[in-house]
């Protein structure tokens, strides 16, 4: 009898150990030691300056000085805590409070950004616009996988449309001297290759992850080859696109921190925020959204209502090939000026890591997609301060972090359960 | 309204599914379409519904032709389906699933589900049903779930329901309360097609009968039909429905499982504390509503739950932590629930198929060979011993009928020295006269002194095979009882009631 209640008793926690997860403090143990070893052990003892101003702003912050010794210590011991009472709550099978982990992260990067600039001074609003800026084609494209993933069709092709939205928007642009023709092009051409996409996969059938790799090269390929037979030759006349220049909205732009960062952007960055909102309502809100998530997640059910699946997929798909359309737009009109090969660089993949780590949520997305922006934009802020970091490892960051959070941090997420699925009828 | 099929023809390639079938259903009726899994009454309520269309024939609904492109037209002109497999979108609520397809919006698109939110409730009135607007579908029992459907079609007005195999995932005492709804609903002037192969509640609700046998209008039955007239009808020959069995010859072999429970990884436990014994040469019947662990339990008995705990020992052998290969070794055999999914390799021929359990080593294999020559001939020596009907040992096992690949699944798990035999839905989906063998086979490994197991919802089989029956339910196992146990008392058991020890 006490033999078969202790088996039992050891499974009870058997299962209660599989249902908990000690991902949380294992992080921050990691992080507390890597903080120890490098914020404290090899610090400067030198202040580092953090000014939360730019010179047109209304309001005036003082630049703000952190010891990076100490800052480095006081990182160590918190983080180190939080290890431990998080540890802690985890074993009295308590819940960890969702603001710990964000304290955590704020705390970390503050002793990462206090070693790396020392006896320097960063420029934060500089540092989080140009992350913003960095962002916006990963939110443009995220966006565009929430809304096909959403619908049912995965969307590996992102890559794809970033780059055919900014090799039209180049020539567009440049041919008709208007941006505007040039980001409207942009997202016709981001649509074509959702047609595409939607042919092999909704019609024939094919592997949509196969045809989302497939288009992805064929994309690299056609502009890569254009570029280098067309563009470059005249490069006065193809590829020198009017920009949009930058508006700053009066009153909301003066607000410290946060006013230069998004308030003194370009138009297609308003746009974005219309986009975001929009399509963050309206698909938990409107016929659309709902038929949408419907086809997405159960198409023999959307059917049997009278619903078209195969319409319904084909032009969500289009819909979202045009957004991450906008996002090719924005690279060569506003970040590079103009259109080179391969100019995406892989955004388009990254923002597919957005779509997953955000959970096929706009919302959740988009702020993924900021996240992966901040780390890319680190490696051009502390490369201008000198940091002691290699500029080689710094490159590195935003697809460091991109692992971490997919493989980490996402835990169990459930995609829309059709996503990927061809739908057959009967 | 009165609802008319003429003539309806639906081929598949080769297969004629549907061939002419004429069909009358009038205003207020409960018409019940009878028929074997496979005879084509799901594919003739698919094309009602637009699902399908028809290569000849026409709809008539109050004398009028309608052609149906898609389900749309159908729900137009008010033909409601409740599906086998429901039509609900899990991660939905009920009203938003009520909504779907037919939206109440305000301007350009916004939800307005409060529209659907009072059609809920009206109509969840009106049947005295208890179905919260705002919950999950998910979250909703079975039972609800199909509440939830019914309340979808009438809430588009349908003048005709068709109900496919409604009963399936329904208790006993559910399936009541459904007849009972089925009567109101035509107490209300709509009109009712019920799809069924189970002929006591074809006999308890119908007003008219039409059988339907491979692909074809066999007859109309009458509803005081014998149960037995209406199966000859349904097969095409006289059936006999009992099973002819000694009774049990215990042995001192047996199966003992103490205190078994089986979490998955979201650590919720589908099977709790569970304890029973079968002796050898009984058949212990597990019956109960599907999902109330019987699937975690017969996984587990092969190994194939990891969070398994307590302890399953067979012939004083433990098995709980043994892998699949060492539990068959210690002759274990098992008839997976879904035989195209675990049970068989849909694109191996036949032969290999029968050999699957064993490519470790000899007679099969010598020196990491196939020996075709010992597989060819055992192949076909089980091919003539069971019966099974297919072209050649080679033909892909995907290519037989579900019989047939049941055969070959029994063949496969019978052909070694068993020592347990674990059995889930030995029957589902098959014809009678396979059914028929299947159980002779299953009752003759039991007379052979073998403990059996025999997982099943279909509560007819479950009668006629058991020694003693268990009723499961939410992971427990409520009570074990005779064969001879009345089906009200079982049914009330598989609502959870349990059974004091005088019952059994």
């Amino acid at each position: 009898m006490t033999l078969t209640k202790t088996s039992e008793g050891k499974s009870l926690t058997g299962t209660k150990i599989d249902r908990r997860s000690w991902k949380l403090p294992i992080a921050f143990a990691i992080v507390s030691v890597f903080s120890g070893v490098l914020f404290v052990g090899f610090a400067e003892d030198a202040p580092t300056g953090f000014n939360l101003s730019t010179g047109s702003d209304l309001i005036q912050l003082p630049v703000v000085h952190l010891p990076a010794l100490a800052t480095g210590i006081v990182v160590t011991i918190l983080t180190a805590l939080i290890a431990l009472g998080s540890a802690f709550m985890i074993s009295q099978d308590r819940t960890v409070p969702k603001w710990i982990p964000i304290v955590g992260a704020i705390l970390a990067l503050t002793g990462f950004l206090t070693w790396a600039a020392a006896d320097e001074t960063l420029r934060v609003p500089e540092l989080l616009a140009g992350s913003l800026v960095l962002a916006v084609p990963l939110v443009f494209g995220a966006l565009g996988g929430v809304i096909s993933e959403r619908v049912g069709v995965v969307n590996i092709a992102i890559e794809a449309q970033l780059l055919a939205g900014a090799f039209v928007s180049a020539v567009v642009g440049t041919l008709t001297g208007s941006a505007f023709a040039g980001l409207f092009a942009a997202a016709v051409a981001g649509m074509l290759v959702s047609f595409l996409l939607s042919v092999f996969a909704i019609k024939y059938l094919v592997n949509q992850i196969i045809v989302g790799v497939v288009i992805n090269v064929l994309v690299s390929g056609l502009t890569g080859f254009l570029y280098s037979t067309w563009l470059t030759d005249n490069p006065e006349q193809l590829n020198n696109p009017e920009g949009f220049s930058t508006l700053a909205i009066p009153i909301l732009s003066g607000i410290p921190i946060i006013g230069p960062v998004l308030f003194k952007q370009t138009l297609i960055v308003y746009l974005l925020y219309i986009i975001v909102a929009a399509v963050a309502f309206a698909l938990y809100r409107t016929r659309w959204g709902l038929r949408l998530r419907a086809v997405g997640e159960h198409p023999k059910a959307a059917d049997t209502v009278g619903i078209n699946v195969t319409l319904t997929r084909f032009w969500n798909v289009a819909l979202a090939g045009a957004i991450a359309g906008l996002g090719g737009a924005f690279i060569t009109l506003s970040q590079t000026g103009q259109f080179g090969k391969d100019v995406t660089a892989g955004a388009g993949f990254i923002a597919l890591a957005a779509v997953i780590f955000g959970r096929w949520d706009p919302i959740k997305a988009t702020l993924a997609a900021l996240l992966f922006g901040f780390a890319s934009n680190l490696q051009n802020a502390l490369s201008v301060v000198g940091s002691p970091v290699p500029s080689e490892f710094m490159l590195m960051l935003p697809y460091v972090v991109t692992i971490i959070a997919v493989a980490g941090l996402v835990g169990k997420s459930r995609p829309p359960a059709a996503s990927g699925t061809p739908y057959i009828k009967g | 309204m009165k609802l008319e099929l003429r003539g309806i023809t639906k081929r598949f390639g080769d297969l004629i599914a549907n061939d002419h079938i004429d069909l009358t259903v009038e205003e207020g009726e409960i018409h019940c379409l009878l028929g074997e899994n496979g005879a084509g009454k799901s594919t003739l309520m698919n094309v009602l519904y637009g699902l399908y269309q028809a290569e000849e024939g026409d709809i008539l609904i109050d004398d009028e032709v309608r052609h149906f492109a898609g389900p749309g037209d159908a729900m137009r002109s008010g033909i409601g389906m409740v599906h086998q497999h429901f039509m609900l979108i899990p991660v939905f609520t009920v009203a938003e699933n009520v909504a779907l397809g037919h939206e109440q919006v305000y301007g350009p698109g916004l939800l307005n589900l409060d529209a659907a939110r009072t059609l809920v409730r009206d109509i969840s009135a009106r049947f005295g049903f208890d179905i919260d607007p705002d919950a999950l579908v998910e979250d909703l029992p079975v039972g609800v779930q199909q509440r939830v459907e019914i309340v979808k079609a009438l809430s588009r007005e349908a003048k005709v329901l068709v109900f496919d195999e409604p009963t399936a995932v329904l208790t006993p005492q559910e399936t009541d309360e459904f007849m009972a709804i089925m009567r109101q609903l035509k107490s209300e002037g709509t009109s009712i097609v019920f799809i069924t192969h189970k002929l006591r509640e074809v006999r308890e609700v119908a007003d008219r009968i039409t059988v339907i046998r491979l692909g074809k209008v066999v007859g109309e039955a009458d509803p005081n039909a014998g149960k037995e007239e209406l199966a000859s009808l349904m097969v095409g020959r006289a059936v006999d429905l009992t099973i002819d069995k000694a009774p049990a010859q215990l042995t001192d072999n047996s199966l003992v499982i103490d205190k078994l429970s089986i979490a998955d990884e979201t650590g919720h436990r589908s099977v709790r504390e569970l304890s029973v014994t079968v002796q050898g040469g009984e058949i212990l019947a597990i019956a109960g509503v599907q999902g109330n662990g019987q699937t975690e339990l017969a996984e587990a008995l092969l190994g194939m739950q990891e969070r398994a705990s307590g302890s399953i020992t067979l012939n004083g052998t433990e098995l709980l932590g043994l892998n699949a290969r060492q539990i068959l070794d210690a002759g274990v055999g098992y008839v997976p629930e879904d035989r195209t999914v675990d049970g068989l390799v849909g694109g191996f021929s036949v032969a290999e198929n029968l050999m699957l359990d064993r490519s470790d080593g000899e007679p099969f294999v010598k020196f990491g060979t196939l020996q075709t020559d010992v597989l060819n001939e055992f192949a076909t020596e089980k091919l003539e011993s069971y019966d099974i009907r297919s072209q050649s040992i080679h033909e892909h096992v995907s290519k037989l009928s579900g019989g047939n690949q049941q055969k070959v699944v029994l063949a496969r798990e019978m052909s070694r020295e068993l020592s347990l035999l674990v059995v889930s839905q030995p029957t589902r989906g098959l014809d009678v006269g396979s059914i028929e063998f299947v159980h002779e086979q299953i009752v003759g490994v039991r007379d052979r002194g073998v403990p059996v197991i025999v997982v099943s919802t279909e509560l007819d089989e479950v009668v006629s095979l058991a020694d003693r029956i268990a009723v499961m339910y939410k992971g427990q196992i409520v009570g074990i009882v005779p064969a001879d146990t009345p089906r009200e008392k079982l049914g009330l058991m598989m609502a959870g009631e349990r059974i004091t020890e005088e019952a059994a």
